[in-house]
């Protein structure tokens, strides 16, 4: 676990220094992810160990948001005053974007969709 | 309270071990419930844990810099669990390449109407300029986002709030949509979640599903590198 842990904060680490040197304006992580996958195809997939390190952390994705959402009490009186805005364009261009993504896939896909549980 | 425990409390309150420790209480709590209604997205174990977590701070007069200085150590593991996004990728790629054509339109489809109906709805009710443009970025994963909205003239705190609710809106409701529309293939419906609401939509797509998660990983990745390509020449035409 702590070598697949290091290694996936060297290519965070990779991903951050070259974001900033070069001033993009990709997210250090987002460049580790790619630079990882990149590795990943070169030397022909995981080891056991990144494997399931990389699976237990994935498992629990949602509670490493819990401390960013609860920011949420900070701005409760910035929210208050344009509530109703707010939340139909949320809530309506949440929807419309799930159906447009969805719709135009659906339409350019070549072959039959593969069955399987689906969220 | 005897001053024995106010003691302990005024301790405690400055020390990173609460927030550390409320937080994963209340995200075991809340994963628990999720599990137990069948893992419905209505009860989106965010949602839960983060209406909880609001509700302690506020009735102990907790403020959020307090318990950040402990919650940051899970905030932290965001970085690194960003980049074991490459894995899941990485066993999805033959069904990704294999895709290719849906998920390049899917993509610049989704990324357009994310951003437009966004600031258009917001415009027709009434948000303030500011408000508009904190909102473009909503459906990018948080750091990417608050980047963009700085750029735009949007307010960045405010964007991180926006992104989070705007997750959590698309993990509870995705569901509902894909099943209105009878579209069942587990790759298109993941990535459109990626796609909609990021890292909270590819959690719950996780969940529920590897192939999911993989594609909904991927959608969040592209969405966010163009949408930040994208929305910051898109901005001045929409003021």
């Amino acid at each position: 676990m702590l070598s697949a842990l290091t290694q996936l904060l060297i290519f965070q680490l990779l991903g951050e220094v070259i974001a900033r040197s070069l001033d993009l304006s990709l997210p250090g992580p987002v460049l580790g992810m790619l630079l990882l996958f990149l590795s990943l195809i070169l030397r022909g997939g995981p080891g056991h160990e990144l494997q399931t390190t990389s699976q237990n952390l994935l498992q629990h994705l949602s509670l490493l948001f819990v401390p960013a959402g609860t920011g949420i009490m900070v701005h409760l009186h910035r929210v208050a005053d344009e509530w109703l805005a707010l939340l139909l364009s949320l809530l309506l261009s949440t929807f419309a974007t799930l159906l447009v993504t969805a719709l135009v896939m659906k339409l350019c896909q070549p072959k039959a969709p593969q069955p399987g549980e689906a969220p | 309270m005897t001053p024995r425990i106010a003691e302990i409390w005024v301790y405690l309150a400055a020390s990173p071990l609460l927030g550390l420790t409320v937080t994963l209480l209340a995200y075991q709590g809340a994963f628990w419930i999720y599990r137990r209604s069948g893992s419905n997205p209505l009860a989106n174990p965010v949602l839960i844990a983060v209406s909880a977590l609001v509700l302690f701070l506020t009735l102990t007069g907790t403020s959020y810099q307090t318990y950040f200085a402990g919650a940051q150590f899970v905030h932290f593991l965001l970085g690194p669990a960003t980049v074991a996004l490459a894995i899941p990728l990485y066993t999805q790629f033959k069904r990704v390449k294999a895709m290719l054509l849906p998920v390049v339109a899917g993509l610049f489809a989704g990324s357009l109407s994310a951003v437009l109906s966004a600031v258009f709805i917001g415009r027709l009710f009434g948000a303030s300029l500011p408000t508009q443009l904190s909102l473009a970025p909503k459906s990018v994963t948080t750091p990417i986002a608050m980047g963009i909205a700085e750029r735009i003239g949007g307010i960045p705190s405010l964007t991180a709030v926006l992104v989070i609710v705007t997750g959590i809106l698309g993990a509870v409701g995705a569901r509902y949509v894909f099943d209105a529309m009878k579209l069942h293939d587990p790759a298109i419906r993941g990535f459109a979640i990626g796609i909609a609401s990021h890292g909270i939509g590819t959690a719950r797509a996780f969940q529920v599903n590897e192939q999911s998660g993989a594609f909904a990983a991927l959608a969040m990745g592209l969405n966010g590198a163009l949408t930040a390509i994208l929305l910051p020449p898109l901005a001045g035409w929409l003021n």
